[in-house]
């Protein structure tokens, strides 16, 4: 099957409904992307779906066909942070950095949709991401950061 | 102490010999030594033990067994300025390797960029107990400092020498010892180029005194911020190996069940597929993850169950099952509880239940394992990469310096990863497989098969005089084990003991330990007591209490939040709680309102107040109570292992919820900087007052007075029904 991913197309030899995390992790090394509960629970895995929001751990490999999957190494262009991650890393934000990811492509697809959410979206459109090391109001004042950048 | 005597070696043979007897072996040592790590100079710790360990030729480890009993550490300033620092600590998201850089930097005067850090890697590493028990920061920076203001000391003296003028000519800058006559400056490396020096770390060095800090005290960023979020780090779940299998372990149904019969035929039938039987363990290693799934799919297998506890039961079976507890760990003894309870004008005595509940650290626990040459080398994720390295060794029956543990920055721990389950489980997997196999456990295996914080039952029993002077204090717990038991206030009369039980549940260590349980039954009955004699809960607390430290985060804390100040409104309560553990002092005010329908509790607003010595890192520092407070939440309102039989039933965070986005409230965190006082560790202590913060308050807007942790996990409407 094919996979297109940050711009580029690959041809994986997985089954159609392995997940698109495990693809992307397993078969390309593209390890950014992190298992963090297989169950859409906790937003690790998270990557852009034609600039949509998807926890990839549940998303099957038949389900990408003709569509654009951009993880987080697809973000940096030639050295060039995207805004929402210069603004965590000025904020600071991160303990262990597990969770960095998966926060960072869904507040990716918040603010191409919503470049300047109140507090109340961004806490709304966040809640299915986990950090576990608690530093939501971090990632809260990085995001509202990034919307004004 | 340890020994101040100069151990400076010269490159020159004649000068190279400590002591007769050992003389040989010390050069050929460090010849090793310096063939490892390049020349330059270096300071260490406990060289001696360094030095016979290295003799030995068949060993290619550098310096794991450096410092068996103590912590150990040490700097190398090599020819190209790069100063590598090597310690047994690991990162697990405390931003040690921040911090401890920091104060490397500090004693060196050399920039941040300058320094790598070597952590938690037993071939490199000197040997380390491990990372937990907030004993980085007070234990490791210490060391790092003095080892860091020796290394100075050797360059001036180096630079002072080779320049023929005195020492106090020289001052040191960015990584250069300048001579102030002639403006003249050499690198670091240049002094060091040509060179083969070590040296024993100094007791008598003198350190930069806290107020002329320039880099420790203030907020570098993360050392490695940009790697983890442009998902560059890998962690151990991210590595790959050429040829590499990936591992999956048959699992019992529930604890106590064990191996009935089993056909691992259709397993081994499935193409590229290494089984593995060994007693109760069986395991397979696959070409690919799904394939390894398949296979253990593929075993066919019973188990025979045994009747195990459940969590209607756990709190009789834990008093049930408890030791006497006298003289054990934690306890204290201190005039007559009789006499105490004889003095007292009102008495009260509760008892409280506390849950196990999971760390859920979001990486789960994984190994890669690799057999090379009769030498086993684990990269996992662990706080104890040498105990890991002991299990290891024990398991294979192997000379520890057969096996090797590098921990890679991890995706947190919380004192969830003391242990080395995965490391071994790959490693015999990868000894079948005669390939390296990588392991990754699921959030199922993680939320069942890690460890849990205790459950337990806690009974107190005091009296208290009318004007708000304790006279007896009796404290009785089972299985949540001894840190923070003790209580800080004042108290002429006091039996407390620590009763063990034998879980049913795996249990160990976690963020702050038993105190999360301990000193929310404390400050619970501190409150409940306030109460019965009808004083200020904050009043009351300073009246009984003398620990300087402890009244300071009180007072910061209520000045912040305002208590005192203002009333609740209406369906809105206050509460406080602190308290003291592992050095840091800690006090929160929670302000939370119920719904007097729905019985749903919000957290409104929370103020903690902090101090733990002289502050290394303000944002790390920050940042680490935030993370106390927020996980600190879950434990409180709704964070409960749920199990029947032995059956773990809410192992996916679906069903165990853990604090989110939106459980959040508005944070306010005050720190105290005590630049007179050592530097504490911050990642465990802050979590203490947040349950019994939140539980008072709940009191104080209901009058429910709850006795269980987690407080509220379906909100307060059975509670407020009942009268």
């Amino acid at each position: 099957m094919e996979l297109q991913v940050n711009g580029i197309k690959h041809t994986v030899s997985a089954w159609s409904e392995t997940s698109l995390l495990y693809v992307l992790r397993d078969e390309l090394d593209l390890t950014g992307s992190k298992y963090g509960c297989g169950e859409g629970q906790c937003g690790a895995c998270t990557v852009l779906m034609d600039g949509k929001a998807v926890r990839s751990c549940r998303v099957p490999l038949s389900a990408t066909q003709g569509k654009q999957i951009t993880t987080i190494e697809g973000l940096e262009k030639e050295g060039q942070l995207h805004p929402v991650q210069e603004a965590l890393l000025n904020v600071d934000v991160f303990q262990c950095g597990y969770c960095a990811p998966g926060m960072i492509m869904s507040a990716v697809a918040l603010l191409e949709t919503n470049p300047q959410p109140s507090e109340e979206e961004i806490v709304a459109h966040m809640n299915g991401n986990v950090c576990r090391c608690g530093t939501y109001p971090r990632i809260v004042r990085a995001i509202k950061e990034a919307s004004n950048a | 102490m340890k020994k101040e005597t100069d151990t400076d070696i010269k490159s020159n043979q004649e000068q190279s010999q400590p002591s007769p007897d050992n003389g040989n072996q010390f050069s050929s040592s460090r010849r090793r030594f310096f063939k490892l790590l390049g020349g330059g100079i270096a300071v260490t710790f406990v060289l001696q033990d360094a030095f016979a360990f290295l003799a030995d030729p068949e060993n290619t480890a550098v310096l794991q067994q450096a410092s068996p009993k103590e912590v150990g550490a040490w700097i190398h300033i090599g020819e190209n300025d790069v100063i590598t620092v090597y310690t047994g600590k690991v990162e697990v998201g405390q931003n040690i390797r921040t911090s401890l850089a920091q104060v490397v930097a500090e004693e060196l005067h050399v920039p941040m960029a300058s320094i790598t850090m070597v952590m938690g890697d037993t071939d490199l590493t000197p040997y380390d107990a491990g990372t937990f028990g907030s004993r980085s920061t007070p234990s490791m920076g210490p060391q790092l400092r003095k080892a860091a203001a020796t290394a100075q000391a050797m360059l001036l003296d180096m630079a002072a020498e080779q320049w023929k003028v005195n020492i106090s000519a020289l001052r040191v800058a960015d990584g250069k010892v300048i001579n102030t006559k002639n403006n003249k400056s050499l690198s670091f490396g240049q002094i060091s180029k040509g060179k083969q020096l070590l040296k024993e770390i100094s007791d008598n060095t003198s350190l930069t005194p806290t107020e002329k800090w320039r880099v420790a005290g203030t907020s570098v960023p993360k050392v490695n911020g940009r790697d983890l979020i442009t998902g560059r780090h890998k962690f151990v779940s991210d590595l790959k190996q050429p040829g590499m299998l990936y591992g999956k372990v048959l699992r019992a149904p529930a604890f106590g069940a064990s191996l009935a019969t089993v056909d691992l035929s259709a397993a081994k039938a499935m193409p590229g597929v290494v089984v593995v039987q060994e007693d109760d363990f069986i395991g397979v290693a696959a070409p690919d993850a799904p394939t390894a799934a398949k296979a253990i799919e593929a075993i066919e297998v019973s188990w025979n169950k045994t009747q195990q506890p459940s969590r209607s039961n756990i709190f009789d079976y834990l008093k049930q099952h408890a030791t006497d507890g006298r003289g054990g760990r934690g306890s204290a003894e201190k005039g007559s509880i009789a006499q105490g309870m004889a003095a007292a004008d009102k008495k009260l005595a509760a008892t409280y239940k506390v849950d196990y509940i999971a760390h859920a650290p979001m990486e789960p626990r994984a190994a890669v394992a690799q057999w090379e040459n009769g030498k086993l080398t684990v990269w996992t994720g662990t706080q104890r990469p040498f105990g890991v390295q002991d299990d290891l060794a024990s398991k294979f029956n192997l000379p520890k310096e057969k096996v090797r543990v590098i921990m890679p920055d991890t995706g947190s721990a919380y004192g969830g990863k003391h242990s080395g389950e995965a490391a071994v489980e790959a490693a015999r997997l990868a000894k079948a497989a005669q390939k390296p196999v990588k392991l990754t456990w699921t959030r199922e295996e993680e939320f069942t098969w890690a460890y849990f914080r205790p459950a337990g039952v806690i009974e107190v029993s005091s009296g208290v005089k009318n004007d708000g002077i304790l006279t007896s204090w009796e404290f009785h717990n089972y299985n949540s084990g001894p840190s923070g038991i003790r209580t800080p206030y004042e108290v002429p009369n006091q039996q407390i003991q620590y009763h063990p039980v034998e879980s049913p549940l795996y249990q160990g260590s976690y963020r702050g330990l038993a105190s999360t349980a301990n000193i929310f039954v404390l400050e619970s009955q501190m409150d409940d007591l306030a109460s019965l004699v009808n004083m200020d809960p904050l009043e009351f607390r300073l009246k009984n209490l003398q620990e300087p430290r402890l009244k300071a985060v009180f007072e910061a804390a209520a000045k912040g939040f305002g208590w005192g100040k203002t009333k609740p409104a209406p369906n809105h309560g206050y509460g406080i709680g602190g308290g003291t553990e592992k050095a840091g002092f800690t006090a929160t005010c929670a302000e939370i309102a119920v719904d007097p329908g729905t019985g749903d509790v919000k957290i409104v607003r929370i103020t903690t107040a902090f101090e733990c010595g002289a502050i290394i890192n303000p944002e790390h520092l920050d940042n680490q109570i935030l993370g106390a407070i927020v996980q600190g939440l879950g434990g409180a309102l709704f964070e409960a292992v749920d199990f029947e039989n032995g059956k773990i039933l809410n192992p996916h965070f679906a069903q165990y919820r853990v604090p989110r986005f939106k459980d959040t409230p508005a944070i306010e965190i005050i720190t105290l900087n005590r630049k007179d006082l050592p530097s504490a560790g911050a990642g465990e202590a802050p979590i203490v007052g947040i349950a019994p913060a939140i539980r008072n308050a709940i009191a104080d807007a209901t009058g429910v007075r709850l006795k269980t942790l987690p407080l509220v996990p379906d909100g307060l409407k059975a509670n407020l029904g009942a009268p």
